[in-house]
C-alpha cells in the first residue's frame, strides 16, 4: 500500500514535470576548453532567466568535427537546432537552402525585436545575403593582429611598432643584427597573408565580389600585389625575417620561446598569448604594403557564427529566437569578448566594453575592433564566400609553402593554385546549382 | 582435412554472428561507397546527380592524384619494412631474455594500447621543430630538422608515428612465431657448429615465415586504410602534398571537404589497390612461404 501511494507520487510529479517541461534547445558547438565552460555558462545563464526553454549545448570537437557531424545528423533527420559553423563552411551552408533557417527570417516568424543595424557591419557583413540580410548569427569572429616582443624590440633599440611591410622588413633586420633569430612567423597563412593582405590593400581575393555575387566566382589571388607579397615573403625565408611554423597557429610557440619576436595571429589569440609570453608583449593592426593603397582597408574576419536548422517545431524555434536575442544582448556580448578576446558583434557591447575601461585595462586588445570597424566594408572587404573553401585553403597552403621552400617562385605558385582553386569553384557550383 | 556437420544449419548458425557483422560494416558500407562514387551530391543530401564516371575521371586526369600513389606507395613499403624488422630485432631479443622476460614483453606491447591520434600528437611535440626535444637535440647535432618545410623529414616523421605502435603488434606475432621454433632443430644445428647468425637465417627465418608473410599484409593494410590520422595531427598532408597519401586524401576530401562523391571515388579506387595486391601478395610471394 505505501509503495503504491510512493509510486502513485512519482507518476503524479513526473507528469506535472513534464507538463511544465521546458522545451530543450540543441546548440552544438566546437568550444573547448576555457571558452567551451564559458559557453555553458551563457546557456546557464539563459536558462536561468526564464523557464520556457532550456538551451542545451553540446562540445562537438573542432571547427570541422561539429560541421560534420550536423551534417551527418541532418542527413539522418538528427540535426540540432544550431550549430556554431566555422567561417570558410558559409558558402555550403547558404547554399543548402532546404537545411537552413535564415537568422532574419527566424526573428521575423517568431516575432522577435531584432535591429539588423545594432551589428557591427563588419563582422555581420560576412554572414548576410545580398539584400543585407542576415543568415547566420555571427558568435566568435576575429580578425588578424600583429602581436611583436616588446622586450626584444627594446634590446635592438625600435621604439615603434611596425606599421607597414616595409617596417616589418628593416625592423626585422634590426632584431636579427641583435641576436634574434627571426622577425616574424603567422599562423593561419592563407587567411592572414593572402585572404586579409587582399582585403587590407582593397583588392579582390575572387571575382564576383568575393563570391558573394554567386556561385560563378574565380579566384583572383594571383595578382600583382599578392604575388609581390609572397614572393617578399619567400626571400624573408631565406633570409631569416620570416620562418614558417605549419599551417594553424603551431607559431605561437616560436613566439613564445621568443625565437621569432613578431606573430601574425588572430586577435582571440590574445588569451593565449598573455598566459604564455613570458615578456611584455604588444599588439598592432595587420601591416600593408606603402605606396600599394592610401589607406588601408578593414580587414575580415574568422571565427565561427550559429547557423539554425531546419525540422524543428514551432515552440523549439521561439526558444532559438529568444536564446539569439539573449546572446546579442550588450551585456552578455561585451563579457564574452572580454572573457575569450573574439570580437563584439555589437556596437553596444564595444561602447559598453569600452565604458567598462577594459580596453585601458588591457592594452591591445582594442587593435583588432579599431583595425575591423575603420571605413566602409567595400565588396573586397566584406568577407569571402567560397565553395569547397576548406579544399581551396588546402591548395593555398600547398602554393605557399611550395614558395617557402624556395622549390616555386610566387607567380607559378599562385597560379597553379588559382588553377586548383578554380576547379573546386566549379565543383561546388555543380553540386549546387 | 574436411570436418562435416551432422545438420546443414548448424554451421551456418555459428557463423552467423560474423557473417552479419561483415556484412553491416564492410559489404554494406562498401556497398555504398560504390554507389555514391557515381553521384555528385551537395553535403546535406538535398540533391543528387548521377554523373557516371566523372568522378572517377577527375581523379584519373589529376597529376597529383598519381603522386598521392606514389607517395602511398613510399609511405606504406616504409611502415611495413621498418616496422617488421624492428619487431623481429626486438623479437628475437626478447626471445634470448631469462630474467625480467615478462616486463620487457609487456613494456614493448605497451604502445598498441596508445589511440593512433595520440600517438600522432606524442611525435608531432617531440619533433616540434622549436620546441621538441628530439629535433633541438638533432639541431645540435647539426641537422636543420624542420619538417614543416622539408618534405623528406616530413615523410620520416609519418613513418616513424606511424610504425611506432604497429611495432608492438609485430612484436607479438613474432614472439609467438619464435617460440613455436623447435628448440631441438637449433640444438642439433648448434651442434654441428653453425653460427647464431646462421642458425637465424637457415632455420628460425624460414620458420617464420608464414608469420612474417602474414604481418607483411597485415602492415601494408594498415598502412594504406589506417593512417589518416596520424597524418592528420602530424603534417596534416604537407608541406605541399609530400605527406597526402591516399586515405589521407579521402579523409579529408570526404570528411573535412563534404565533397562525398570525390571521396568515394578515391576510396573504390583504394579498395582496388589493395584488393589487387593482397592477390599478387597471395599469388606470388605466399609461394616461398613454408607452412609446417
Amino acid at each position: 500500500m505505501h509503495n503504491l501511494k510512493l509510486a502513485s507520487v512519482v507518476v503524479g510529479l513526473s507528469i506535472a514535470s513534464s507538463g511544465f517541461a521546458a522545451t530543450e534547445i540543441e546548440w552544438w558547438h566546437a568550444m573547448g576548453g576555457a571558452n567551451g565552460e564559458k559557453v555553458n555558462e551563457i546557456a546557464k545563464a539563459f536558462n536561468d532567466s526564464q523557464d520556457a526553454y532550456e538551451v542545451k549545448p553540446v562540445y562537438k570537437g573542432n571547427y570541422t568535427e561539429t560541421m560534420t557531424s550536423a551534417i551527418a545528423a541532418f542527413r539522418a533527420k538528427q540535426q540540432p537546432a544550431i550549430v556554431q559553423v566555422f567561417e570558410v563552411g558559409t558558402a555550403s551552408m547558404m547554399a543548402a537552402k532546404g537545411a537552413i533557417y535564415p537568422v532574419y527570417k527566424l526573428m521575423k516568424d517568431s516575432g522577435q525585436a531584432f535591429d539588423e543595424s545594432a551589428y557591427l557591419s563588419a563582422v555581420t557583413g560576412y554572414y548576410s545575403n545580398s539584400d543585407g540580410q542576415m543568415l547566420s548569427m555571427p558568435f566568435n569572429s576575429s580578425t588578424p593582429v600583429l602581436y611583436y616582443n616588446k622586450d626584444l624590440f627594446k634590446k635592438a633599440g625600435i621604439s615603434q611598432a611596425p606599421k607597414t611591410w616595409q617596417d616589418v622588413e628593416s625592423v626585422s633586420n634590426k632584431l636579427l643584427a641583435s641576436g634574434v633569430s627571426c622577425g616574424f612567423t603567422t599562423a593561419w597563412q592563407s587567411w592572414i597573408q593572402l585572404e586579409n593582405l587582399s582585403a587590407r590593400h582593397n583588392v579582390p581575393f575572387a571575382s564576383l565580389e568575393n563570391g558573394f555575387g554567386g556561385l560563378k566566382t574565380e579566384l583572383k589571388f594571383n595578382g600583382p600585389l599578392q604575388v609581390a607579397h609572397v614572393q617578399k615573403m619567400g626571400e624573408w625565408q631565406k633570409n631569416g625575417i620570416f620562418s614558417y611554423s605549419g599551417r594553424t597557429n603551431d607559431g605561437a610557440a616560436k613566439f613564445y620561446s621568443q625565437e621569432c619576436a613578431m606573430f601574425t595571429e588572430s586577435s582571440a589569440g590574445y588569451a593565449g598569448i598573455k598566459r604564455n609570453a613570458k615578456f611584455d608583449f604588444g599588439v598592432a593592426e595587420l601591416p600593408y604594403w606603402e605606396g600599394k593603397v592610401k589607406q588601408p582597408s578593414n580587414t575580415i574576419i574568422g571565427g565561427a557564427s550559429l547557423w539554425v536548422l531546419q525540422g524543428h517545431s514551432k515552440e523549439e524555434y521561439k526558444g532559438v529566437a529568444s536564446f539569439l536575442s539573449y546572446l546579442s544582448k550588450a551585456s552578455v556580448q561585451a563579457d564574452w569578448h572580454q572573457f575569450s578576446g573574439y570580437l563584439p558583434i555589437t556596437k553596444a557591447a564595444y561602447d559598453l566594453t569600452k565604458e567598462q575601461g577594459f580596453y585601458k585595462a588591457n592594452p591591445g586588445t582594442e587593435t583588432g575592433v579599431i583595425q575591423m570597424t575603420t571605413g566602409t566594408p567595400t565588396a573586397n572587404t566584406k568577407g569571402l564566400r567560397l565553395g569547397n573553401f576548406v579544399q581551396i585553403r588546402g591548395v593555398i597552403d600547398e602554393a605557399l609553402e611550395s614558395v617557402w621552400s624556395g622549390d616555386v617562385d610566387a607567380q607559378t605558385a599562385l597560379n597553379t593554385a588559382v588553377e586548383r582553386g578554380n576547379a573546386q569553384l566549379r565543383k561546388f557550383e555543380k553540386a549546387n546549382d | 582435412m574436411t570436418v562435416t556437420f551432422p545438420q546443414k544449419g548448424l554451421p551456418w548458425l555459428l557463423l552467423l554472428p560474423q557473417l552479419l557483422v561483415t556484412a553491416i560494416f564492410f559489404l554494406w558500407p562498401a556497398e555504398q561507397a560504390l554507389e555514391q562514387a557515381f553521384y555528385q551530391e551537395d553535403a546535406f543530401g538535398l540533391s543528387r546527380e548521377f554523373i557516371g564516371l566523372e568522378n572517377f575521371a577527375a581523379l584519373f586526369t589529376d597529376p597529383l592524384y598519381y603522386q598521392s600513389m606514389l607517395t602511398t606507395l613510399v609511405f606504406s613499403f616504409s611502415v611495413a619494412i621498418v616496422g617488421m624488422s624492428l619487431a623481429l630485432l626486438l623479437a628475437v631479443m626478447a626471445d634470448r631474455v631469462i630474467r625480467g622476460k615478462l616486463a620487457y614483453q609487456t613494456l614493448l606491447i605497451w604502445p598498441y594500447a596508445v589511440a593512433p591520434a595520440l600517438a600522432g600528437v606524442l611525435w608531432w611535440i617531440l619533433f616540434d621543430p622549436s620546441m621538441g626535444p628530439i629535433a633541438l637535440w638533432l639541431k645540435s647535432a647539426g641537422v636543420d630538422w624542420n619538417h614543416y618545410l622539408n618534405g623528406n623529414q616530413a615523410m620520416i616523421l609519418v613513418v616513424i608515428a606511424s610504425t611506432w605502435k604497429q611495432i608492438s603488434y609485430n612484436f607479438l606475432f613474432f614472439l609467438a612465431g619464435l617460440q613455436a621454433v623447435p628448440r631441438s632443430l637449433i640444438e642439433a644445428a648448434a651442434i654441428d657448429g653453425a653460427s647464431p647468425f646462421k642458425r637465424f637465417w637457415t632455420i628460425v627465418f624460414p620458420l617464420l615465415s608464414p608469420t612474417t608473410f602474414f604481418l607483411l599484409v597485415v602492415n601494408l593494410v594498415y598502412a594504406f586504410f589506417e593512417t589518416f590520422g596520424v597524418i592528420d595531427a602530424t603534417t596534416k598532408g604537407g608541406p605541399g602534398q609530400s605527406t597526402t597519401t591516399l586515405v589521407y586524401k579521402v579523409f579529408n576530401d570526404g570528411f573535412v571537404g563534404l565533397d562525398l562523391g570525390g571521396s568515394a571515388a578515391q576510396s573504390v579506387v583504394l579498395m582496388a589497390i589493395v584488393g589487387l595486391m593482397t592477390v599478387i601478395q597471395f599469388r606470388f610471394i605466399e609461394r616461398k612461404v613454408q607452412y609446417s
